[in-house]
């Protein structure tokens, strides 16, 4: 009897995972952010990098996120299922089984951890430890089915990998590196709660206490309107440091200016109005939150090849 | 004997184990360029033979 043969006798209906089945376990549209918020982190750091290491940081950031999201799937594979945009994710769809996202997560947690440590510093791995920590523990395990106040507090997993770049280069924590965190942090909630005014259903039928599902939704609309307004300060304030400059501050003021302007809109209507014109208003803040948080870290990058030009900066 | 066609379930899995070993093979190398940085960046680094070496020794000691 073949290997072959055993298997078909076992479980032949089953899915034989591919390769690309364990890369979306890592969840590659997140990573892609964290990629490039880390690499702004890393890049408009003081210190700068050999080529070799700073690659490997940026690489090995990524891995951490990615193993994050593996442990998250492995998790939340239950509510997964039962929510429309997660349900094709590999361990709902079958594809992979649970036990394999729980190998993979903590497989990739301790190589990303431990060679971060060895490309760059302790300080940085221990930071990218932590995140993994925070995602896959405090947000998944315990934030997320508990409190409306979820995405809040979760927030800051997604928040740490441009601080962790900047560690990376640096070894320490500074200013800059907590303004970058804490613009990602506080962009958080309104970029979520918009997309939760128009995937109600999704939440409310995996019984994920959204702010939308808690509070009402008139209550969600005023606390993207705080958080938006919230939100001004630090970007602002991150404009006005070492890795800020003119542009930036340009940037800063147009980005969030609109951004309020989406904000007071959507603060400013109702149920009824929304479902006439199919949350149109609520759709363009949630794609526009996308542009404003690249455009803001595109603005930080642009801001040292000025520097390097002998334009930029303050 | 007659070599017995490849079952269907092999091809699945070769994409699997063609990416997994491209994978390692890529960590492999990015750990020995990472190595190679490492030491030629490293600071003057001498090995113990049983002889004083001098940037061994702590400064204070080294002085008279």
């Amino acid at each position: 009897m073949s290997d072959t043969t055993a298997y078909q006798g076992a479980t032949a209906t089953q899915h034989e995972p591919g390769f690309g089945d364990y890369v979306q376990l890592l969840k590659p549209r997140v990573m892609s952010l964290v990629v490039f918020t880390a690499l702004v982190g890393l890049l408009v750091a003081p210190v700068s990098l050999h080529p070799v290491e700073a690659f490997s940081a940026i690489l090995f950031i990524a891995l951490g996120a990615g193993a994050s999201g593996a442990l998250n799937m492995w998790w939340d594979a239950d509510i997964d299922a039962v929510m429309k945009r997660t349900a094709r994710r590999p361990v709902p769809a079958g594809k992979v089984q649970a036990g394999e996202a729980l190998a993979v997560g903590l497989g990739l947690s301790g190589i990303s951890v431990v060679m971060l440590g060895l490309a760059t510093n302790v300080m940085a791995a221990a930071l990218l430890a932590f995140t993994i920590f925070f995602y896959a523990v405090v947000y998944s395990m315990w934030l997320k089915r508990s409190t409306p106040q979820n995405i809040v507090i979760g927030g800051a997993a997604g928040a740490f990998p441009p601080m962790i770049g900047w560690v990376a280069a640096t070894g320490s924590v500074s200013v800059e590196a907590f303004l970058m965190f804490a613009l990602i942090f506080m962009w958080t909630p309104p970029h979520f709660w918009a997309l939760a005014l128009f995937m109600k259903e999704d939440y409310h039928t995996a019984g994920v206490p959204m702010l939308t599902v808690t509070h009402g939704r008139k209550a969600t609309r005023a606390h993207i309107m705080v958080y938006t307004l919230l939100l001004v300060p630090v970007a602002l304030g991150a404009a006005v440091t070492s890795i800020g400059g003119p542009l930036t501050l340009a940037v800063a003021v147009v980005l969030n200016l609109w951004f309020v302007v989406g904000a007071y809109r959507i603060w400013h209507r109702d149920e009824a109005m929304a479902e006439a014109d199919n949350y149109a208003v609520e759709k363009a803040f949630f794609r526009f939150s996308l542009l404003y948080l690249f455009l803001h870290f595109a603005a930080f990058l642009a801001e040292v090849a000025l520097k390097l030009a002998g334009l930029g900066g303050w | 004997m007659t070599f017995r066609p490849e079952h269907e379930l092999h091809k699945r899995r070769f994409s699997r184990n063609l990416g997994v070993g491209l994978t390692l093979a890529a960590f492999v190398v990015l750990v020995f360029a990472l190595t190679v940085v490492k030491v030629k960046r490293g600071d003057p680094m001498q090995g113990y033979d049983h002889t004083i070496q001098p940037l061994s020794v702590p400064k204070e000691e080294a002085q008279p």
